[in-house]
């Protein structure tokens, strides 16, 4: 009876309460004959595809940074890297691993001078990070149309010159980790290479964290003071935080955009940030504290309701909700987070 | 004459703890009566039940009765105690540093004149009528003898002496002031400052106002009291005309308590004091409250070093500043070598580890479990309780739970498992886990704050003992800093009193009660000794 109390208790709130509206809809799914399988497969497809985004959010929260608001200047570093392995004409398993390389070659630079500014800032890491996307998104909408790529695929056809706004992956890398031992029963798809290297990064981010490095992430964002008592160069530590959160998230939009199948340019990198930090938060994690568990149950409930949503609620309602849906629970999520932080200060 | 206030049989307890018992106090008009004491002796305890301060009445209130001018009266807010006519300039400058002194002075008692809109929407509307709230604070300022001092000026930026003055001028600007209270109104002014202060303080005696002057400047009591209460751990042990004392007399009365002789094992061989493990020169730290302005001694190997003194006059700080946790300069010697300070990982590998004072804020990671919190420090700075995994280094679970529960065995720390987070144990486990962690170090020097600070008498029992124990078995060099002088004298080969960031002796613990109130006193010892 204890231990149930206990773990009620650890659950929070809007995590129960985004829990019931999930089997909520599951329930209206069979009411209204909406097929259960595919997309419970689709489902898989989008955790797949968003959990390395999120999984970028970890190591800032911890070293005391909060969630890394500024996400869109990996996804930067990232599509750089996907954009140059596509000029260079790259295909399937190759194309995709150079761009993983490249992104995390353009991500490093990126991410020691985002680092650099947020020391800057200490305390307004959020709010300037926020700001820093936004910076980043605008300048980039211009760089996209003077940077030299030239691959026809890639180009306006009209003109010739500027990287159009959307760029189709199929004849590239598109779908590499989703086809890869993918396991097909009638109308279910499991994406298993998919599935599979967020499986990967996710052990990977756990073992660092349990290196010294790591550890030493951990104490600066629990006890700064703590920390430098027992010898962390604190600055440093949340200056790796920040560049291995920069890393996963150049990471993370490659896998993204081979899982969608589209690389998306321009404005589309400032509307990854705050799902991304609405899903750790659904996880159970707060501005101060995450773990693993917290990005994959955060990932899942909300990945799940989403793909849910969208062919239930049309069956009862008018009209496509799942956007405003979205809306409502990824800011609603980080509101509520932000309304709590305080409380947990004192 | 009259008496203007007695306190009566004050007693008061702060959840179970008795800090105040049968207290006396009596005032004259145009009297200058001190009240001396230790720090935790029970003033500001008393001042506040006089002043009607929140803190008492949200803390079950006082036994005992107030009696002003003859009635007995009910002191039960800040502002009750005002309208009496009791004023008080406190310890922290208590003044907008925005505002002119003017503004400062008048400060919610401003002269206000009526206005149209005033006049439909009530008193709060009216205007500040400037020059004769102006013409006011030049009078009081004038008053303490701030002749020169424009009174239209911001107060930020004044020097902490006119600060001081200013908060004066405040009060005797209040008209029907009767008693003002001075809590330790020298300690942020130099000597030439206090000269003129403590003249201000004799004018306004005469002037009628009885004066309540609280300091632990032996010298300065000696100098202007007309009457003097010494208090000691909530008892009042003496009072009488200040004729009756000597500085002497009121230093033991002041630190005379039973010194508990523990009989401490002996040591393997005895100490040589010729070994020296670190040296400290001229060593000064900026911690805000507890500045170090030139400290020296010689540690010596295997020995139990206390650190003694008044809160604020720099104790803390030496071993913050040791430890690369305050900025700070000086030149240290570790074993015959240069030692870095503003360094704290360059200190952790030498082996001198720290203890801070402040548990719960430096010590402890409150989330974390009792596990990480012992061996987090030795992951970091020695890389101890690694293994590998592949190609990546990471800490060994099993081999911290393993040393966790030989330290949690060995310290008697009561927590349910390893894993549970410090936050949940009692101040005295806390305590314990900050010392496994300590000694998981394997320290050479250990420097240790306030070890039992707010901990229960049996877990602070078996803190000083485990601290003997390692001291005699391991032949670890201790230095304890604490504000109980009887904890220091029980255990310590000797004890460093620190005055004014200085130090001002060096005792042996069976010196006299005397010698220690002269030490911690401070900076007029040698004017005292002459008057000896």
């Amino acid at each position: 009876m204890n231990d149930r109390t206990a773990l009620l208790k650890k659950i929070d709130i809007p995590t129960l309460i985004i829990v019931l509206f999930l089997v909520g809809l599951f329930v209206l799914a069979f009411i209204t004959g909406v097929a259960v399988p595919p997309l419970i497969g689709d489902s898989l497809r989008r955790i797949g595809m968003n959990g390395v985004l999120v999984l970028a959010m970890v190591p800032t929260i911890r070293s005391g940074i909060g969630p890394n608001f500024g996400l869109p200047i990996g996804i930067i570093g990232g599509l750089l890297g996907a954009l140059i392995s596509m000029q260079l004409g790259l295909v399937g398993f190759v194309g995709f691993w150079v761009a993983i390389l490249l992104a995390v070659v353009f991500c490093l630079p990126l991410g020691l001078g985002y680092s650099w500014i947020l020391e800057k800032v200490r305390g307004q890491e959020m709010m300037v990070g926020t700001y820093l996307g936004y910076s980043i998104v605008a300048f980039m909408s211009i760089m996209w149309l003077l940077l030299p790529f030239s691959s026809p695929d890639m180009v306006w056809a009209i003109g010739g010159k500027g990287l159009r706004y959307t760029l189709t992956l199929n004849d590239y890398f598109g779908s590499v980790l989703n086809d890869f031992m993918k396991i097909k029963i009638g109308s279910f798809e499991v994406p298993t290479g998919l599935l599979l290297f967020f499986a990967g990064t996710c052990v990977l981010v756990y073992l660092f964290f349990k290196t010294r490095i790591g550890l030493a992430i951990d104490l600066t964002g629990q006890n700064e003071k703590y920390a430098i008592s027992s010898g962390v160069n604190t600055k440093k530590a949340r200056q790796v935080a920040v560049i291995f959160s920069t890393v996963l998230a150049g990471i993370g939009i490659i896998i993204y955009a081979q899982s969608y199948g589209f690389l998306q340019l321009y404005r589309a990198p400032l509307y990854m940030a705050f799902p991304a930090v609405a899903c750790i938060l659904i996880g159970g994690a707060s501005l101060n504290r995450a773990t693993i568990t917290n990005v994959i149950v955060g990932t899942t409930i909300f990945q799940t309701l989403l793909t849910i949503a969208l062919p239930v609620l049309s069956q009862v309602a008018r009209g496509d909700i799942t956007e405003v849906l979205r809306m409502i629970i990824s800011n609603g999520m980080i509101l509520y987070a932000l309304s709590r932080a305080p409380k947990e200060a004192t | 004459m009259e008496k203007i206030l007695e306190m009566r049989n004050i007693c008061k307890s702060y959840y179970g703890n008795q800090v105040l018992t049968n207290v006396n106090l009596d005032l004259f008009p145009g009297e200058i009566h001190s009240l001396v004491g230790e720090n935790g002796s029970g003033k500001s305890t008393l001042m506040n039940i006089l002043f009607g301060m929140p803190v008492i009445q949200n803390t079950g209130g006082f036994e005992g009765e107030i009696i002003f001018e003859g009635k007995p009266v009910i002191i039960d807010s800040p502002r009750k105690a005002m309208e009496l006519g009791i004023g008080m300039v406190h310890q922290e400058f208590m003044l907008l540093p925005g505002f002119t002194i003017t503004e400062n002075i008048k400060l919610n008692r401003e002269i206000t004149k009526k206005n149209f809109l005033s006049r439909i929407f009530g008193k709060s509307l009216e205007t500040l009528d400037i020059p004769r709230m102006r013409k006011d604070a030049r009078k009081a300022l004038d008053t303490v003898g701030m002749t020169t001092l424009d009174e239209w000026i911001p107060v930020a930026g004044l020097p902490v002496a006119y600060k001081q003055f200013v908060e004066i001028a405040r009060e005797i600007d209040k008209k029907n002031l009767k008693i003002l209270v001075l809590d330790e109104p020298t300690a942020v002014l130099s000597e030439s400052e206090v000269k003129g202060f403590l003249e201000v303080v004799r004018f306004l005696s005469k002037e009628g106002i009885a004066i309540l002057f609280i300091s632990h400047r032996l010298s300065e009591v000696l100098e202007v009291s007309d009457r003097v209460t010494i208090l000691r751990d909530g008892f009042v042990v003496d009072h009488g005309p200040i004729s009756s004392f000597n500085a002497i007399s009121i230093a033991e009365k002041m630190v005379g308590r039973k010194v508990e002789i523990l009989e401490l094992p002996k040591r393997g061989k005895n100490l040589d004091e010729t070994d020296v493990i670190m040296s400290i020169n001229d060593l000064h730290v900026l911690m805000p409250g507890e500045m170090v302005k030139g400290f020296d001694i010689d540690i010596i190997r295997g020995e139990i070093l206390g650190i003694g003194g008044l809160a604020g006059q720099g104790k803390l700080g030496i071993a913050n500043g040791i430890a690369g946790l305050f900025p700070s300069n000086g030149s240290v010697y570790f074993e015959d070598e240069p030692f870095q300070l503003n360094n704290p990982g360059f200190a952790l590998n030498k082996g001198i580890v720290y203890l801070s004072e402040d548990r719960r804020g430096v010590g402890l990671l409150l989330d974390e479990s009792v596990e990480i919190n012992i061996t987090a420090t030795a992951i970091q700075a020695y890389g101890e309780f690694m293994k590998w995994l592949l190609f990546l280094k990471i800490y060994d679970k099993k081999a911290i739970r393993q040393h966790a529960i030989k330290m949690i065995k060995e310290l008697d720390i009561r927590c349910k498992s390893p894993s549970q987070p410090v936050r949940r144990l009692s101040g005295g486990n806390q305590q314990k886990v900050c010392l496994a962690r300590a000694f998981t170090l394997k320290p050479k020097i250990l420097f240790v704050s306030e070890p039992t600070r707010g901990i229960d008498v049996g877990a602070k029992k078996l803190v000083l003992d485990y601290l003997v124990k390692m001291n005699r078995e391991k032949g670890i060099t201790i230095v304890m800093t604490s504000s109980e002088l009887a904890e220091l004298r029980s255990i310590c080969d000797r004890i460093a009193i620190v005055s004014e960031g200085k130090p001002s002796a060096i005792l042996k613990p069976t010196d006299s009660d005397a010698e220690f109130g002269m030490a911690m006193a401070g900076k007029f010892q040698e004017v005292i000794m002459g008057e000896r």
